[in-house]
C-alpha cells in the first residue's frame, strides 16, 4: 500500500511547498509511490488519515500549538520542512527584538488584535522526526527524503560543513575573494549553491554538530567585521540556534 | 435562499490561509467578510537594524512564489535611497529575470490553481490521467520558466546573486541561446493555453471598479514606473502612500487599502486594462482571441489576462535575450551606492499587482520599512466584489454558491502570506 502523505504549513512563505511540487513535477514517478491526502496550496480533497505528515513553517503563535500536536498524534512520522520548521528560520529575527515593540511598529496601536509570540522551530513543540534542511529546501534531498522513507529508513542528511561541497564544485573560497561566508559552520547538502551564485552562505541550513563559533568570529573579525555586523550575520536564520546556545529559550 | 450561511475555512489552492464567511437572513446580506487568518510576519519591523545589503535578501523570503519580485522591489527601494544606477545590462538581466517569474506564478495560477474549477475537479493530480497533454504543457511551460531564473539568479524561490547595484553571477552565451530556443519553441504552448482560455466558461459576473497598475511610455511594465489609475492620474512612486492608504480592519491580519473609490484592484486585470497599448502585437492577439478589450470589469477574466501576459513576457524575454546577446554579457561589479543615508522607494508589479517597498537608510543601516503587497491592496476589493456577487446568485444551491465565492477569490491569485503584514471562504 502507498504511504499517506499530508503537507502543512505554518508561519512560511510556502516556498518550500512551492520547491515540492517543482520536485514532483521534475519526477512525477513520485507521485506513483506516495499518495498525497492534502495538500491544501494545491488541492482542494482533503483527508486526515495520513501517515507522513511534512510541515512547513515556524509556530509563531499560541493557537498554532493544538494544531501542530494534532498532527503529530496523528502521523507516524513527521518531517520539519525547510529553515522556518527546522531553525525557526528568518522569522525568528525578531525573538531578540522587544515582542511589544515589533507589533506595535507593523499594526500600531492594534497591535493587540493580531495573536503572535516568539518564533519558534517544530522542535520547541513536538517531537520532529527527521528534517529536511535549507531556505528554501532543495529539491533534490527532498526527493531522496521520500525515497528514503519508502525504504523504510530516516531521511539522513550530510553532518559535514559546507565548505566539502564548494571544494567538490571547485569554487574559489568566498574568503580569498575578499568576501565573508558560513560554509565553515554550516550544515551541507545544497551543493554549495550561493557561494556558487557569488554569495557568501547565509546559514540557512543550520550549524553543524558541534560548530566552532569562536573561530568564525575570528576569521569574520580578520576580514574587518565588527561585532555588530557578525551578529546580524549569525542572526538571519540561526537567531533561534545562537540564542539557545546563550542559554535562552523564548517563554 | 432567503437564509444562507457559508463558511469556507481555509480557501484551497491559494496562497497562504484565509477564509470567506457570507451570511444572508430573510434575503439581507448581514457578513461577507474576506478573513485572513494568516500569523502576521512582522518584516518592516525585522528589517530594523539589518544593513541594507541584506534587505533583499530577507525579504524575497515574503513569498516563495514572488520572491523575484520583493528582491527586484527592494534592490529598487535602496538603490533609490542610497543613489545607486544600476547598468543597461543589470536592468535587462532584472527585466529578464522578472519575465520568468511572471511566467512561473502565472501558469501556476491558470492550469493548477484555477483551471480545475472550470474542468470540475479538485485539483490538478486527476487531471494528469484524464488530459495529460495539458498537464504536460503546464509542467514545460513552469520548468522553462524555473530554468530561466535559475540561469539569471541562482534559482527562483529565492534569489541569489540579485544585489545591490547589479548581479553576482552572469549567465553564460550558451545557456542564454538555449533559454531562446525554448521560448521560441514555447510560442506553441502559449497557443495553445489561450486555446484552453478560450474552452472555459468564465462567470459573467461584472463590477466596475478602479484599476491601478505601475506605468510607463516606453514599455508593458513590470519594475520602476508611475503609478496610474483607470480613473485617471499618473502619480510618482514616491506617491505611493496617497494611493493605497492602509487602514487595519479586525477580520485581516493583512491591511486594507483604498485610492479614489471604495477599492481598487491590482494584478494582470488592471496592468491590461492600463497598459494595454504597450502589450506585443503577440500578445495583443492573443487579447482579440480571448475577446478581451480595455477595460474588461470581470473579474474571473483575471486568469485570461494573466494568459495575455504569458504570451507578452515569452516575445519579451526573446527581444530581452537577443539585445543582451547582441551587446554582450559582461561581468560587471554591482553599481556603488553614492551616499550611505537616504530614502528610496521601490515598485514592481509582480503577478499579483503592484508592490512597495519603501526604506529609510542611516549610515548604511535600515531604521524604517514599510512594503505594501498586492492581495493587500485586492481585499477590499474583493469583499465588494462578494457583497455584489451573492444577491444576483442567492437562487442557487449552497454548494454552488460556495463555489462561486471561491472561484472570485481564487481568481485574483491571492498570495495570503505575503500580505500579512491575507485567505479562507466562511459562510456563517
Amino acid at each position: 500500500m502507498k504511504p499517506k502523505v499530508a503537507f502543512f504549513e505554518f508561519t512560511s512563505c510556502e516556498g518550500c511547498q512551492l520547491t515540492v511540487l517543482d520536485t514532483l513535477q521534475r519526477h512525477p514517478e513520485l507521485l506513483e509511490v506516495i499518495e498525497i491526502v492534502q495538500f491544501r496550496e494545491a488541492m482542494t480533497e482533503r483527508s486526515d488519515d495520513y501517515q507522513i505528515a511534512f510541515i512547513e513553517g515556524s509556530c509563531t503563535r499560541p493557537s498554532d500549538e493544538a494544531k501542530i500536536r494534532e498532527i503529530r498524534t496523528q502521523a507516524q512520522i513527521v518531517i520539519a520542512v525547510g529553515a522556518c520548521a527546522h531553525l525557526g528560520g528568518i522569522n525568528a529575527i525578531r525573538n531578540r527584538m522587544p515582542l511589544d515593540d515589533v507589533r506595535e511598529y507593523v499594526y500600531g496601536d492594534k497591535k493587540d488584535w493580531f495573536e503572535t509570540y516568539p518564533a519558534r522551530p517544530l522542535s520547541a513543540v513536538i517531537k520532529v522526526d527527521a528534517v529536511i534542511p535549507g531556505c528554501p529546501i532543495d529539491r533534490d534531498e527532498f526527493a531522496m527524503a521520500v525515497t528514503h522513507l519508502l525504504q523504510g529508513r530516516m531521511p539522513a542528511i550530510p553532518d559535514y560543513p559546507l565548505c566539502i561541497e564548494c571544494k567538490l564544485t571547485e569554487n574559489v573560497c568566498m574568503f580569498l575573494r575578499g568576501q565573508t561566508c558560513l560554509g565553515p559552520i554550516t550544515r551541507a547538502g545544497c551543493d554549495a549553491i550561493c557561494p556558487s551564485c557569488g554569495q557568501g552562505c547565509e546559514g540557512c541550513r543550520g550549524l553543524v554538530p558541534s560548530p566552532n563559533l569562536g573561530s568564525i568570529k575570528d576569521a569574520l573579525r580578520e576580514r574587518g567585521m565588527t561585532e555588530e555586523q557578525i551578529d546580524a550575520r549569525l542572526s538571519l536564520f540561526l537567531t533561534y540556534q545562537t540564542m539557545q546556545m546563550d542559554g535562552v529559550t523564548p517563554a | 435562499m432567503s437564509t444562507l450561511k457559508v463558511d469556507v475555512h481555509h480557501v484551497t489552492r491559494v496562497e497562504g490561509h484565509g477564509n470567506i464567511v457570507v451570511d444572508v437572513e430573510n434575503g439581507e446580506l448581514t457578513q461577507c467578510d474576506l478573513q485572513i487568518v494568516e500569523t502576521p510576519r512582522f518584516f518592516e519591523a525585522m528589517l530594523r537594524g539589518r544593513a541594507y545589503d541584506e534587505a533583499s535578501h530577507i525579504t524575497s523570503r515574503i513569498c516563495g512564489i514572488c520572491a523575484v519580485g520583493h528582491a527586484t522591489a527592494s534592490l529598487r527601494a535602496t538603490e533609490q535611497a542610497l543613489g545607486v544606477t544600476p547598468s543597461l545590462q543589470t536592468t535587462l538581466l532584472r527585466k529578464l529575470n522578472f519575465h520568468g517569474e511572471i511566467l512561473d506564478s502565472h501558469v501556476l495560477h491558470i492550469y493548477m490553481l484555477v483551471a480545475p474549477d472550470y474542468l470540475g475537479l479538485g485539483s490538478v493530480i486527476p487531471l494528469a490521467k484524464s488530459a495529460p497533454d495539458l498537464v504536460l504543457r503546464a509542467l514545460r511551460m513552469k520548468q522553462l520558466a524555473g530554468d530561466l531564473c535559475a540561469t539569471l539568479c541562482g534559482r527562483h524561490t529565492h534569489p541569489i546573486s540579485m544585489t545591490v547595484g547589479g548581479f553576482t553571477q552572469f549567465p553564460k552565451p550558451a545557456d542564454l541561446r538555449a533559454l531562446r530556443e525554448r521560448l521560441v519553441a514555447s510560442r506553441a504552448d502559449c497557443d495553445a493555453t489561450i486555446q484552453l482560455l478560450q474552452g472555459l466558461e468564465f462567470p459573467a459576473f461584472e463590477r466596475d471598479t478602479e484599476y491601478v497598475a505601475l506605468h510607463r511610455d516606453d514599455e508593458y511594465c513590470f519594475i520602476d514606473g508611475s503609478i496610474a489609475s483607470s480613473d485617471g492620474g499618473i502619480r510618482p512612486l514616491a506617491d505611493y502612500r496617497e494611493v493605497t492608504n492602509e487602514t487595519i480592519v479586525a477580520h485581516s491580519s493583512a491591511k486594507h487599502t483604498r485610492h479614489q473609490r471604495e477599492s481598487y484592484m491590482v494584478g494582470a486585470l488592471a496592468r491590461f486594462n492600463i497598459n494595454y497599448d504597450r502589450l506585443h502585437p503577440r500578445a495583443q492577439a492573443a487579447a482579440e482571441a480571448l475577446g478581451l478589450r480595455p477595460k474588461t470589469i470581470n473579474p474571473y477574466l483575471n486568469a485570461a489576462a494573466q494568459a495575455v501576459e504569458v504570451v507578452h513576457c515569452t516575445e519579451d524575454a526573446i527581444l530581452l535575450i537577443d539585445q543582451l546577446l547582441d551587446q554582450g554579457i559582461r561581468h560587471e561589479e554591482p553599481a556603488a551606492p553614492t551616499r550611505m543615508s537616504g530614502e528610496g522607494v521601490g515598485a514592481a508589479d509582480v503577478p499579483r499587482g503592484t508592490l512597495f517597498h519603501h526604506y529609510r537608510i542611516e549610515d548604511g543601516k535600515i531604521v524604517g520599512a514599510n512594503c505594501i503587497i498586492p492581495t493587500g491592496q485586492n481585499l477590499a476589493n474583493i469583499e465588494l466584489d462578494m457583497r455584489a456577487l451573492v444577491p444576483e446568485i442567492l437562487d442557487r444551491t449552497q454548494q454552488e454558491i460556495t463555489l462561486a465565492l471561491e472561484m472570485l477569490v481564487r481568481a485574483y491569485d491571492p498570495c495570503i502570506s505575503c500580505s500579512t503584514h491575507m485567505l479562507d471562504v466562511k459562510f456563517v
